[in-house]
């Protein structure tokens, strides 16, 4: 409550006046995936003043985007699942990473609290397929001996609308279990075999909240702002995580990004301390764009938040992407666009 | 009606009238019965209302206050209102209203004046019919294939095409059924006078039918302004101040629809108090217009 | 009015307004056929952009209960079953509120009582839809997952026959929360044409009925229902053809899952609730995008007929 305060008072004062002068600004328009829609709010609020530019982003989802920045009706687009390397020649777009977002796994079982009950991937994707229904399933009970579990029927919730989030969490789940991979598959909305599907984060959240026996996924900064009941996860090393910010930075940390479109895999990374749920979200820039003074000032937005949003980032639970990628980035801007 | 008439055409002796006593008890208790379950019925109506308006009272007045309307939607966190969503929505409401009234108009005095039982007239109104019942959703289907698609983007045009659709019927099936009430007689002696037909209509009808039609296009608004699904794919929503019809423009619906689900509580809230407002405007205006209706005839 | 009788009728201006006459009336025909051709268009741009759907998965397409975005499988089967399931149930839920209502307004409620509560139940045909879809998700669904549902998997879910209805984990949401919700919305329509069309009794009929000593619920089953039968039915059919197409207030609780549940508390998905749910997801020109406006075509020609019927029994209504 007290940091949630803080970040209030800190970015009231950043906040403009409405109808502030906006004469001498230069607009840029973007639209797609909604995991990353309050950052890109965020930083477009924090740069207006340095930079001069107005950014509006249109929160239409990732499929959406990838329309209009195809059909160029967009400066830029916003998606959470990469494009890879033909598509992306095919269409003439440059791909690059903005920001990281994780997500956990929320439940709602009488006598456990935070961080207590252990999970693996493989376990998940059996909860999800509907494979495990009762609570006090001898596998959930192996991993946690000191653990009292009723005998509860499981209730997986999802997203009903086709999201982001949904593919970070089926990415993961397909990650590990080839049994998921193969029923189920990767995308922004799927067929999952068992449970209900809520709207948004809060959908998800509100039905965990209602139904004793519940799961869901939600991105971590409602977990935390929600004070949810999370849960351990166990990683790629057989190590059981808790959701917090270092395993996220050391998921983060143990990613190869030298991949084309930079579509780097950060799910279930090798590492010891490393939170197995952790995904980038990708902007999308036409490589010949109709407008150049337009595109180098998404550029030039951008490289704003690369070196002054990360603090942002990390106030709104995002996790901000290693310096060094930042410069990739930039190398690849000048690499297609000249400095 | 069948117990009653077997009841009342016994005359005779003791034990008939003790017989009809006793199945006149019955059927007073089944009449009890069933009053009581109507009343019981209306009661659920009632609370059902009530619920809905107290729970918007209860989580919009939290989130009420004057920034709602002075300052735009902005990221979490941050000071933000609905400033945009509310003038997006005024906007595309009343220019969608104000496109869709002249057609509608017509469209209803054709019905009444001119085609009345001819089988032009016939199907022009069956189809308004269905349009006024249509799922509205589709409406914005249609209007995504063919002002969407084709021009390259979301636009406020968009939306208010969309509205506008959903307006036309509603204001089609108020002006028939008002100048329907207009007598003859009236129509007639105006005639008489040597008026033209169009004059007649435009001078007399449309004068006396006025509160009528008014009240049709005040509905036509409450309706178009609480719709979400025909905007979602027309006008889309935008987080900043715009008032440029050619670019995807806010609205409180869809605004309320994408905060409703966010994970920040501040949105929620705002989509709370963004309910609470469209509620209040669409049932005033509801019972303005009722209230105007039973004044005037 | 004063121009009117100020206008001499003399030769010349007759010729003038009788072309003016044509112009006016022409305008009004036109504006006519411009509906007509809006509806012709929506059904013929939905058709064709659903077209590649059809050509993909032939007419399997309506009946297959597959939806499979990521093996880009798609069937209407689940949709449908779901859109027509809350629809019926909505109004087996609402009919009897609604009669109720209707009942008392007409023949039980004091008069000065009648206005008010007739204004009261309509205004909640004026509650926007969403609204209804938030009301539902955080009053209802919570409701319902923590009292109503548990009591009643636990009482009818083992039951033989009907067991199967009720069974699975209390969610909240689902198809009979959806049917709830889209019966409330759909209780003021089929409520106000049960009331119009029973005012229309004539008030002979009924009264040589209370002369002979006839209880109310007599003269409403004795002389009103017969009366306003097939009215009564076009109202009921109004009420369903609202509420296959409603969508805003179904997303929030429908649960949308792509398979068909025989539990009633089970998620399912309406058409309108997956095409609002699954359109921002969709690719221009993808198989899926063609599938959901299909989909539109479908729900379009469901609406149609059902509309259609509605306003062909209640005709008999406007010719009373």
């Amino acid at each position: 409550m007290n940091r949630r305060s803080l970040l209030l008072g800190a970015s009231a004062a950043l906040t403009l006046p409405v109808f502030g002068a906006k004469a001498q600004t230069a607009q840029i328009t973007g639209a797609g995936a909604t995991f990353p829609n309050p950052i890109y709010q965020k930083w477009a609020e924090a740069a207006r003043t340095p930079t001069g530019i107005q950014v509006n982003y249109q929160s239409v989802g990732s499929g959406a985007g990838i329309n209009q920045i195809r059909n160029r009706t967009v400066d830029f687009g916003g998606t959470d699942a990469p494009l890879n390397a033909q598509q992306l020649t095919e269409a003439n777009l440059l791909q690059f990473p903005t920001v990281m977002g994780s997500l956990v796994a929320i439940v709602n079982i009488p006598g456990i609290a935070e961080d207590q009950l252990r999970l693996t991937g493989p376990l998940l994707a059996d909860i999800y397929l509907g494979k495990i229904t009762r609570w006090n399933d001898a596998q959930i009970v192996a991993l946690n001996p000191g653990l009292s579990l009723p005998n509860l029927t499981i209730a997986p919730a999802y997203r009903a609308d086709g999201s982001g989030t949904t593919f970070v969490w089926v990415s993961y789940l397909s990650a590990v279990s080839p049994e998921f991979k193969e029923k189920v598959g990767v995308g922004t909305s799927v067929r999952f075999p068992a449970g209900t599907g809520a709207r948004g984060n809060e959908g998800v959240a509100g039905t965990v909240r209602n139904v004793r026996g519940a799961i869901g996924y939600v991105e971590n900064a409602y977990a935390i702002t929600n004070k949810l009941v999370t849960t351990q996860i166990r990683n790629n090393a057989g190590n059981f995580v808790k959701p917090e910010h270092k395993s996220f930075m050391a998921a983060a940390s143990a990613a190869d990004w030298s991949v084309p479109g930079f579509a780097a895999n950060v799910i279930d990374q090798a590492g010891p301390e490393s939170w197995p749920i952790v995904a980038p979200t990708f902007i999308l820039l036409p490589t010949n764009p109709t407008d150049a003074a337009r595109s180098a000032n998404v550029r030039r937005f951008f490289d704003w938040a690369f070196t002054n949003g990360s603090q942002l980032a990390a106030e709104l639970e995002y996790i901000p992407l290693p310096e060094s990628v930042h410069n990739a980035v930039r190398a690849a801007w000048r690499q297609s666009f000249g400095a | 009606m069948s117990l009653a008439l077997s009841s009342m055409s016994h005359p005779g002796p003791r034990k008939d009238v003790a017989t009809a006593a006793r199945l006149g008890a019955s059927r007073k208790r089944t009449d009890r019965i069933i009053r009581t379950l109507c009343l019981a019925a209306t009661i659920i109506g009632l609370v059902l209302l009530a619920s809905i308006l107290i729970t918007l009272f209860y989580r919009g007045f939290e989130a009420m206050s004057l920034r709602v309307f002075t300052h735009v939607t902005a990221a979490p966190g941050s000071e933000g209102g609905l400033l945009n969503a509310i003038v997006g929505s005024l906007i595309q409401s009343l220019i969608g209203t104000a496109i869709g009234t002249p057609i509608g108009m017509l469209v209803g005095t054709y019905l009444a004046e001119y085609a009345k039982d001819s089988w032009l007239g016939n199907a022009v109104r069956f189809v308004s019919d269905i349009l006024l019942s249509a799922p509205s959703i589709l409406i914005g289907l249609f209007v995504y294939q063919i002002l969407v698609l084709p021009f390259g983007g979301f636009s406020g045009w968009a939306g208010i095409a969309a509205l506008a659709i959903i307006v036309i019927p509603i204001v089609v099936r108020t002006t028939e059924d008002m100048l329907q009430l207009i007598p003859n007689t009236l129509r007639e002696a105006v005639v008489g006078l040597g008026a033209p037909k169009w004059k007649m209509i435009v001078l007399i009808c449309w004068r006396a039918a006025i509160a009528g039609i008014i009240t049709g296009i005040l509905l036509a608004v409450a309706r178009v302004a609480g719709e979400t699904a025909p905007l979602l794919f027309t006008s889309l929503g935008n987080n900043a101040w715009s008032t440029d019809l050619s670019k995807p423009m806010s609205s409180l619906p869809v605004t309320i629809y994408a905060f409703a689900g966010s994970p920040f509580e501040d949105w929620i809230a705002l989509a709370w108090a963004g309910a609470l407002l469209i509620t209040l405007g669409v049932l005033s205006l509801n019972i303005l217009a009722r209230t105007l209706l039973r004044s005037r005839i | 009015m004063a121009s009117v009788s100020a206008t001499p009728p003399r030769a010349a201006s007759r010729r003038g307004s009788s072309l003016g006459d044509k112009v006016f009336a022409l305008v009004c025909q036109a504006a006519g056929i411009f509906v007509l051709i809006l509806l012709g268009a929506l059904i013929i741009e939905l058709l064709i952009a659903g077209l590649p759907a059809f050509r993909a998965f032939g007419l399997a397409f309506v009946t297959s209960t597959d939806w499979d975005p990521v093996k880009e499988l798609f069937g209407a089967g689940v949709s449908i079953y779901g859109t027509i399931v809350t629809a019926i149930l909505a109004i087996i839920l609402a009919v009897p509120l609604a009669f109720g209502v209707a009942f008392f307004l007409t023949e039980l409620a004091p008069p000065w009582m009648r206005r008010p509560v007739g204004t009261a139940v309509e205004l909640l045909a004026a509650v926007p839809s969403i609204i209804y879809g938030m009301w539902g998700f955080f009053v209802i669904a919570p409701a319902f997952a923590q009292h109503v549902q548990p009591f009643i998997i636990d009482t009818f879910g083992e039951l033989p026959l009907i067991g199967f209805l009720f069974q699975g984990p209390p969610f909240g949401t689902g198809l009979f929360t959806a049917a709830f919700i889209l019966a409330i919305m759909v209780l003021p329509f089929i409520a106000a044409t049960m009331r119009d069309v029973f005012e229309q009794v004539p008030p002979v009929y009924k009264e040589s009925a209370y002369g002979l000593g006839a209880t109310n619920w007599e003269v409403m089953k004795g002389v009103v229902i017969p009366y306003t039968r097939i009215s009564v039915v076009g109202g009921i059919m109004l009420g369903l053809g609202r509420a296959l197409g409603e969508t805003m207030a179904v997303t929030f609780v429908i649960g949308n899952a792509n398979r068909i549940s025989t539990s009633l508390f089970g998620p399912g998905n309406t058409i309108a609730s997956l095409v609002a749910l699954e359109f921002g997801e969709s690719e221009i020109g993808s198989l899926k995008l063609a599938s959901l406006l299909a989909l539109g075509f479908i729900l379009f020609v469901l609406s149609f007929v059902v509309l259609a019927t509605s306003r062909y029994l209640l005709r008999s209504r406007l010719k009373v």
